[in-house]
């Protein structure tokens, strides 16, 4: 690589919070046409050294250099200026409008008072050409696929001028194929000389794509690595702090009867008058994950409320441990062995202003011991919380500090710790590790594991294709509100499969696997 | 707006004292503007309400009504609703004890307690009915109370025209002596003041109000709609009866306050074209005592001060009335926007808020 000016370096950058340094000395430097992986955990401190550099916030020490010179970022327009663009995790679209409008809005080329939009067409065009992010100018945002919205979020920075690309936690909502399309991407758009700073967790990608990478772990730089001479377990240990072991321990398990039974299960709630479930059915046996592969907003939302009584069936039987529940409203649900692991802890799984007390009785079917005469038990609440914190190693300042003030991994550990110790039958798990750190990760995945050996049914619904291999005992994959087929974890990782069935391609279950 | 309601629910007693202090200095600053002296008139609101016994004990019978729809929306605010109905069911709660008052006869032991009683499940049901359409018909509560405290007024105002009040009249006679729930001994103890069980029932309200939400399965339920009505959908609490319940109570302590004013107080009533407005009263309270019983005392006590006092600044300092509304209004918008409050305070809360962060900070790492 060549060693010409940094386009950009960091030097010695600070930021405090109140209580807090986000941003402890760090410095990094990022070349021409280089992919630079920034790597950590959440919290470690990346967004609020990529929201420096986009000019969001101001660094209480540090200097900025953009080719050389030292700037000072007041705001996203300068930063813009400075020709650095940002992709942001979170689309900021206008749907309704075409794709060229909004890859000019703000910028607009005009003739008189109006927008020249032949104009803007054909420069969206020439851009979508140059750099291969094959998009249609004409059509509108709100009917286009969500790589492809990606692709105008990145023409949007490109359109702008923009020579350094930061992309924060770009793969997180694609499909597989969708990410090698990034892939593809990211090095055409590095080899035409643009500067890219790639926001992730994901160590895969990492090896995959970056030339470098910085490691921060709690507000500091732990190192920057060539990614030629790394590997994801060095990286998983710079990022933790500690050995990190991949490998989860999965005993061979014979499933037992039946605990829950969908069949032909439809559900209301889909775009434009379909059905967001559309005739599913399934089966999980006692001892057994399945694991539900698909991309986000494929009916995983609408399935798993309809599973909870939260949405009506207006078709099709559930059924748990035998008995019809398809009518049953969620409290029964809950008493007839049903625990949830929702996606959004925060909205669904906890209430963030109780107490972790008031918390761990949610949802509780021990009514006698935990409200005796309608009054609540405080002491035998507080009893039982503190076991539990102390049986799932919730940090927390007592079981008298609100849920808020606990960090999300803990915040997930309680969650865990009061659906497990009510000893359910069925536990419907959606991205229980979405947002965790590598530690909290290991634990939900052990703790999981355990629940199988203890002869629980868990459904598992996670877009990480990697947790589903590791985790389930078949995998089943569902896309726009269909099952599309099934594969089989012990036969290897076969995400071409799985791929095109996320992408709606029709199921080839029958036997005609390629791997 | 549900999030600027649970704002509010923040149990902080330095800002609404702050916004008192406040308030206060805008409307002596006014008071100035006027050509007023703000000292005068303020010693003069004092000596009013602590004058006399008797002033005392008609201070109290202010906050009587107050304190009971204080309560009222206080509560519902709790499970995240805006009762701002309180005020028709204080009407209802009213208009039915007047009934029982007059065309029930009884022994006293057995008149006031059904007629207290009667007057309390009406003034519930009023609520419940909102709260219905709220659950399960759709129709935000702000809508649907507005409008039925504009049907409570002129419901009742036919019903009392039609059954009870005589005519070429526009009050009901008087209720049965064996239905008033006044306290003679104790009147004539204060000057011959209007004294009645309503305050007592109000001090019980306040206690009860603790209870059932912070002692109870029953409040547990309420207070986790409250504070998120998905997570308690998710963990089996049906959403939907909860706030019809929630607007049952809340109803409850607002027909209470109507009920002691016309068993405890006037024990007649007035079909009147406009209402007293003590439930618009109760939202200000409930704001100011963060929803908390014990802060709606103190809360419905200032306003009782203030309002019963307002009639001595007008008389000794020359003061008109309307600058305590003035004064009350601007307390209210400083605890309403009490992020401005916040704002100010912060020089001289951040030292400690910080040290409480680096506690939490503290611990979090260690995980």
């Amino acid at each position: 690589m060549e060693q010409s000016v940094p386009v950009v370096e960091l030097a010695g950058i600070t930021k405090r919070f109140p209580g807090i340094v986000a941003n402890d000395d760090i410095s990094l430097d990022l070349r021409k046409g280089e992919i630079h992986a920034l790597l950590g955990e959440n919290g470690a401190g990346k967004s609020t050294l990529m929201s420096i550099l986009f000019g969001l916030y101001q660094p209480d020490e540090g200097e900025i250099r953009v080719n050389g010179k030292a700037v000072k970022i007041d705001g996203a327009g300068k930063a813009i200026e400075l020709g650095i663009g940002m992709v942001h995790q979170h689309f900021k679209l206008v749907q309704p409008f075409t794709v060229a409008e909004n890859i000019v809005l703000g910028v607009e080329p005009v003739r008189g008072l109006s927008i020249h939009l032949k104009q803007a067409n054909e420069k969206v065009r020439e851009l979508s050409a140059r750099y291969g992010l094959k998009v249609d100018p004409l059509v509108k945002v709100q009917d286009i696929s969500v790589g492809m919205q990606q692709r105008v979020e990145i023409l949007k920075t490109l359109y702008r001028g923009a020579e350094i690309l930061i992309f924060d936690e770009p793969t997180a909502v694609l499909t597989v194929q969708e990410i090698q399309e990034l892939m593809q991407i990211l090095r055409q758009l590095a080899g035409e000389g643009k500067s890219i700073i790639l926001i992730t967790h994901k160590l895969k990608e990492i090896m995959e794509v970056s030339d470098r990478v910085t490691i921060i772990r709690r507000g500091k730089v732990v190192g920057t690595v060539r990614t030629a001479e790394t590997s994801e377990s060095q990286l998983a240990e710079m990022m933790v702090g500690r050995r990190v072991s991949f490998d989860v321990n999965k005993e061979k398990r014979e499933p037992g009867p039946v605990v829950l039974e969908v069949e032909n299960l439809t559900v209301a709630g889909g775009e434009r008058g379909t059905h967001a479930v559309d005739g599913v059915s399934l089966r999980i046996r006692e001892g057994e994950i399945l694991g539900l592969a698909g991309v986000d907003g494929n009916g995983q939302h609408e399935l798993v409320e309809a599973l909870a009584g939260l949405r009506p069936a207006i078709g099709g039987r559930i059924a748990l441990n035998g008995a019809d529940v398809t009518r049953l409203p969620t409290k029964a649900r809950i008493e007839a062995g049903l625990a949830s692991i929702p996606e959004d802890r925060q909205k669904h799984g906890l209430v963030l202003d109780f107490t972790l007390s008031e918390n761990m009785v949610l949802g509780s079917t021990e009514r006698r011991r935990f409200f005796g005469g309608g009054f609540l038990k405080d002491k035998e609440i507080d009893a039982y919380a503190k076991k539990l914190v102390a049986d799932f190693d919730v940090r927390s300042a007592g079981v008298h500090s609100r849920a808020r003030s606990l960090s999300g991994g803990n915040q997930q550990k309680a969650i865990i710790a009061r659906e497990l110790e009510r000893h359910p039958k069925l536990i419907v798990a959606v991205q229980p590790t979405r947002g965790l750190d590598i530690g909290a990760i290991e634990f939900v995945h052990e703790r999981l594991l355990q629940a199988r050996s203890e002869g629980k049914a868990i459904l598992l619904i996670s877009y990480e294709l990697d947790e589903l291999y590791k985790l389930s005992d078949r995998i089943q994959v569902i896309s726009g509100g269909r099952i599309m087929g099934e594969v089989d974890p012990e036969l290897g990782e076969d995400d071409d499969k799985i791929g095109l069935m996320m992408a709606g391609q029709a199921s080839n279950d029958q036997g005609g696997g390629a791997a | 707006m549900s999030k600027w309601i649970s704002s509010l629910n923040q149990p902080t007693a330095l800002v609404p004292a702050v916004a008192i202090l406040f308030g206060l200095v805008f409307g002596g600053i006014v008071m100035l503007l006027g050509g007023f002296d703000p000292i005068a008139a303020y010693a003069a609101l004092v000596r009013k309400v602590f004058g006399s016994s008797y002033d005392i004990g008609e201070t109290i019978r202010t906050i009587t009504p107050i304190l009971f729809t204080g309560l009222a929306v206080g509560f519902a605010f709790r499970a995240g609703v805006f009762n701002i109905g309180a005020d028709g069911q204080y009407i209802i709660g009213m208009t039915a004890a007047t009934f029982v008052g007059i065309k029930i006869h009884l022994p006293a032991f057995l008149h006031a307690p059904l007629a207290v009683l009667v007057g309390m499940i009406c003034g519930g049901l009023w609520g419940a009915l909102c709260g219905y359409l709220k659950a399960y018909r759709g129709v935000h509560e702000v809508i649907s109370a507005i409008m039925l405290n504009w049907i409570a007024l002129f419901l009742s105002n036919y019903l009392l025209m039609k059954f009870l009040v005589e005519e070429g009249q526009q009050k009901t006679p008087n209720i049965d002596e064996t239905a008033s729930v006044s306290i003679g001994w104790l009147s004539e103890a204060m000057g011959g003041a209007r004294m009645d069980w309503g305050i007592w029932i109000g001090l019980i309200s306040v206690a009860l109000f603790y209870i059932l939400l912070w002692r109870t399965k029953q409040g547990y339920d309420l207070r986790a709609v409250g504070h998120n009505p998905d997570a308690a959908q998710a963990a089996g609490i049906n959403v939907k009866t909860t706030f019809m319940k929630t607007m049952m109570i809340s109803g409850m302590f607002a027909g209470l306050g109507g009920v002691f004013s016309v068993l405890g107080v006037f024990h007649y009533q007035v079909a009147s074209g406009a209402s007293e407005g003590y439930g618009f009263d109760g939202i200000a309270v409930a704001l100011l005592g963060g929803n908390h019983p014990v802060g709606i005392l103190f809360g419905a006590i200032l306003f009782g001060l203030l309002t019963y006092g307002s009639a001595g600044m007008n008389f000794d300092a020359n003061v008109p009335t309307e600058i305590v509304r003035i004064v009350i209004g601007s307390i209210i918008f400083f605890v309403a926007s009490h992020s401005i409050i916040t704002k100010l305070l912060k020089p001289m809360l951040s030292r400690r808020s910080t040290n409480k962060r680096k506690g939490a900070s503290a611990d979090g790492n260690a995980g």
